[in-house]
């Protein structure tokens, strides 16, 4: 899978989405770099190769939300637009489509029969019962999962569904303990179908934009996938707990916790450990990138809301919502104390009194020794 | 050694009573602070996260303890022997008033549970004052608990049992002039790195000289009235003829201390703010006329061999050295609009606590250590 297998689809130097800049391009090839923890001058790199060629894509969708689109149509530098018709060349996605019916199929087929793509899986692929909960023009997912994936360079699936089944394929106590779909990631669908076109994932849910976008041209830039971990997740993004870099993780460590929502401490922006958050127990960089470019605290704890552990299998769609985390590295201790609590600062009754007699005490005694010394030493002499 | 010798008698005296209620009520206060937090017994806050605690147990204890600094500097730095005798108590001020200036900090830090990574190099900010000033008084009481030991020594052994250790002191007490010359003028530093939230009347590139000079004059003034307290407390001779020499130091080293200040406050053009109104002003002045009271009191030499007159000068001399400190660490310090600090009652009460600590172990040691010189030799 080396990207000289990609398929050209045309060379351009200036935009076709709006007015980008090549100034603005090579700033946002830069902080795709930075994202990925690569030397900010391989933006330069980035930039070269993502205007050389666009990468064909193609998007299928399986069982989903469209969370993960909408969320990617929030990103803003590079924007959406950007994204699809200057770095990459969208050639077929269901949520996207300019066309509709036959004609976007006969689309999405000449792109395979042309070859040298990525494909972009979103949402779970059920494979119960044959597949057949999930249908597009007649065919079941699955299937056509399979054939786009077969002639594809490389998969990226996108978000918790995509990744390992995530929602849908939440157990169910009255369907045995199981999916009701049978609802897995692609890389266990395309297994099951014996296709073994490498896949990266990038779950969450919806995931950040930007993991994807980084992904992307990492692989525009490189020819290959990102380094991954062993749930094929990159390192570059997933390659630490959220609960590290957290901004409420301060609080954590000085035994400060929110203990009900709207509680004190809660309003006071203090860890969500005991509410549930799965921070301590979820690789993610959520508390760096932050969301949809609002600015600092747009992320879910940001907000004071728990996080649920979306970007990690077996707690996401698994473990309860508020049950508490099973922290990887540290646990809190039980013994902390808080630092606040009592009047602040200025002088109270008791204070300015005991501080006072104290003051007096000790000049008076300071006197007094003098006086005394001074007559013991007419004694003396 | 044979010049020191223990006192003897009673050692749970009226004055050790007074003083072991007054370590029960901070003990008390201790076990709400470290059971409720610092919040439960301490007015401090995020704007003031340094009170009464930092600055009177840490920074005036420690200049408080440095006796034993000035007294090395004089015996063995300037070769004055003659003063040898006063060494031994001046330490034993040195290493109560240090130890529990470590302990101070101690109960003053948040996460006490990480006190000991000051020790650990892995931890070590080499950008840090505060790690210079920490590492420095660890290693000073470490070396103040060594430079007294010939007490405890002689006491099971007689005179001769600290020949061994004296044949190596010198190692120690060169440290133990070192040490305090490095962190009593980081204490200054501390405050420098505060920048404008400390007020133009004490903010000073010459913070760190003027601390280091003023805790030499503490150290002295302390020595001085301290000889006069035991002579009272203990019914002993009063050491007039010699502490009349020795506080003959102090009127120059203030002198001195004030060349720096007032020119300082010219150069900078700070003069104005002297009559800014308002706290800073009102300390200001009488930090200042403290200062100059000893200066006027000790310069004729005739004064200084006045016991009255040399006591009360040392004892101004002492309260101007902690006032001028805790100008620096708290009066003129406002970190942003609308923060203010007075410590609570609960907080003055562990103070009082730990400060009879030091009384109550100075009580016990002076009496059951060779630690005051032989009354005929004084």
């Amino acid at each position: 899978m080396k990207c000289g297998e990609c398929r050209e689809v045309d060379v351009g130097t200036t935009s076709r989405a709006g007015n980008l800049s090549r100034r603005d391009f090579i700033k946002i090839c830069s902080a795709a770099a930075v994202y990925m923890g690569l030397p900010a001058a391989m933006g330069a790199k980035i930039a070269q190769a993502a205007t050389a060629r666009r990468l064909p894509v193609i998007w299928v969708s399986g069982q989903e939300c469209t969370g993960c689109t909408e969320s990617l149509l929030r990103t803003d530098h590079p924007d959406f637009a950007h994204l699809i018709l200057d770095l990459i060349s969208l050639e077929y996605s269901e949520t996207l489509n300019a066309g509709a019916g036959e004609q976007a199929e006969a689309a999405l087929q000449a792109s395979v029969k042309a070859g040298g793509y990525v494909m972009v899986a979103e949402g779970s692929f059920p494979l119960k019962d044959g597949g057949i909960y999930c249908k597009v023009g007649g065919r079941t997912i699955v299937d056509i999962a399979a054939e786009v994936a077969s002639s594809a360079a490389a998969v990226i699936g996108i978000g918790s569904c995509a990744s390992w089944g995530g929602m849908p394929s939440a157990t169910a106590v009255d369907m045995g303990g199981k999916s009701p779909t049978g609802a897995v990631g692609i890389a266990e669908a395309l297994e099951s179908k014996g296709v073994k076109t490498p896949v990266v994932n990038i779950p969450g849910c919806p995931p950040n934009g930007y993991n994807f976008l980084s992904t992307v041209l990492y692989f525009v830039t490189f020819g290959k996938l990102p380094e991954v971990d062993d749930k094929a997740r990159p390192k570059f993004a997933y390659g630490r707990l959220i609960h590290e870099n957290c901004e409420r993780r301060p609080h954590f460590d000085a035994g400060r916790f929110a203990e009900q929502f709207g509680d004190d401490g809660h309003r006071q922006g203090y860890c969500l450990y005991k509410l549930g958050c799965k921070g301590p127990e979820t690789f993610n960089n959520c508390s760096t990138l932050t969301y949809n470019d609002v600015g600092a605290s747009a992320w879910p704890v940001g907000m004071g809301a728990p996080c649920f552990g979306c970007s990690e299998a077996d707690v996401g769609f698994t473990a309860p919502l508020h049950s508490p985390a099973r922290p990887i590295y540290v646990t809190p201790p039980a013994l902390f104390t808080g630092v606040d609590g009592g009047p602040k600062g200025k002088a109270t009754t008791g204070g300015a009194l005991v501080g006072g007699a104290v003051i007096g005490a000790v000049v008076g005694a300071g006197i007094v020794t003098a006086k005394k010394t001074g007559k013991k030493a007419e004694e003396e002499s | 050694m044979s010049e020191s010798k223990p006192l003897g008698g009673k050692i749970f005296t009226r004055a050790f009573a007074v003083a072991f209620l007054f370590a029960l009520i901070g003990g008390w206060f201790l076990i709400q602070r470290f059971a409720q937090g610092l919040g439960a017994v301490s007015n401090m806050s995020d704007g003031f996260p340094w009170g009464l605690w930092i600055t009177y147990d840490v920074v005036i204890g420690t200049a408080l303890g440095c006796g034993g600094f000035a007294m090395a500097i004089l015996v063995y730095i300037l070769n004055k022997g003659e003063y040898h005798p006063l060494v031994r108590s001046a330490l034993l001020t040195s290493v109560f008033g240090y130890s529990l200036a470590a302990f101070s900090v101690f109960i003053d830090i948040g996460r006490y549970w990480n006190f000991h990574h000051v020790l650990l190099p892995q931890y070590w900010n080499f950008s840090s004052v505060l790690l210079e000033v920490a590492l420095c008084i660890a290693l000073y009481v470490a070396v103040l608990w060594i430079e007294f030991s010939p007490a405890f020594l002689e006491k099971g052994g007689g005179p001769q049992a600290s020949k061994g250790v004296n044949r190596i002191m010198f190692i120690f007490i060169a440290f133990g002039v070192l040490l305090p010359t490095m962190h009593q003028s980081s204490l200054g530093t501390l405050m420098v790195i505060s920048g404008y939230k400390l007020s133009p009347l004490w903010q000073t590139p010459f913070l760190p000289l003027l601390f280091l000079i003023s805790a030499v004059a503490m150290g002295f003034a302390l020595t001085v009235f301290e000889s006069f307290v035991s002579s009272l407390a203990f019914g002993r001779p009063l050491e007039t003829k010699m502490i009349g020499k020795l506080a003959g130091v102090i009127p120059g080293l203030l002198i001195a201390f004030l060349v720096v200040r007032w020119g300082d406050l010219a150069f900078r053009g700070a003069f104005g703010a002297a009559f800014g109104g308002g706290w800073p002003m009102i300390m200001f002045w009488v930090e200042n006329i403290l200062f100059i009271l000893p200066v006027v009191m000790l310069l004729p030499r005739p004064n200084r061999e006045k016991a009255g007159t040399l006591c009360l000068a040392a004892f101004w001399m002492v309260m101007a050295g902690a006032v001028y400190r805790f100008n620096v660490f708290l009066v003129g310090f406002s970190p942003a609009p609308g923060w203010s600090y007075f410590p609570a009652a609960p907080e003055i009460f562990v103070t009082l606590g730990i400060v009879s600590v030091e009384v109550m172990g100075y009580l016990i040691f002076v009496r059951a250590l060779p630690v005051l010189p032989e009354p005929e030799r004084a």
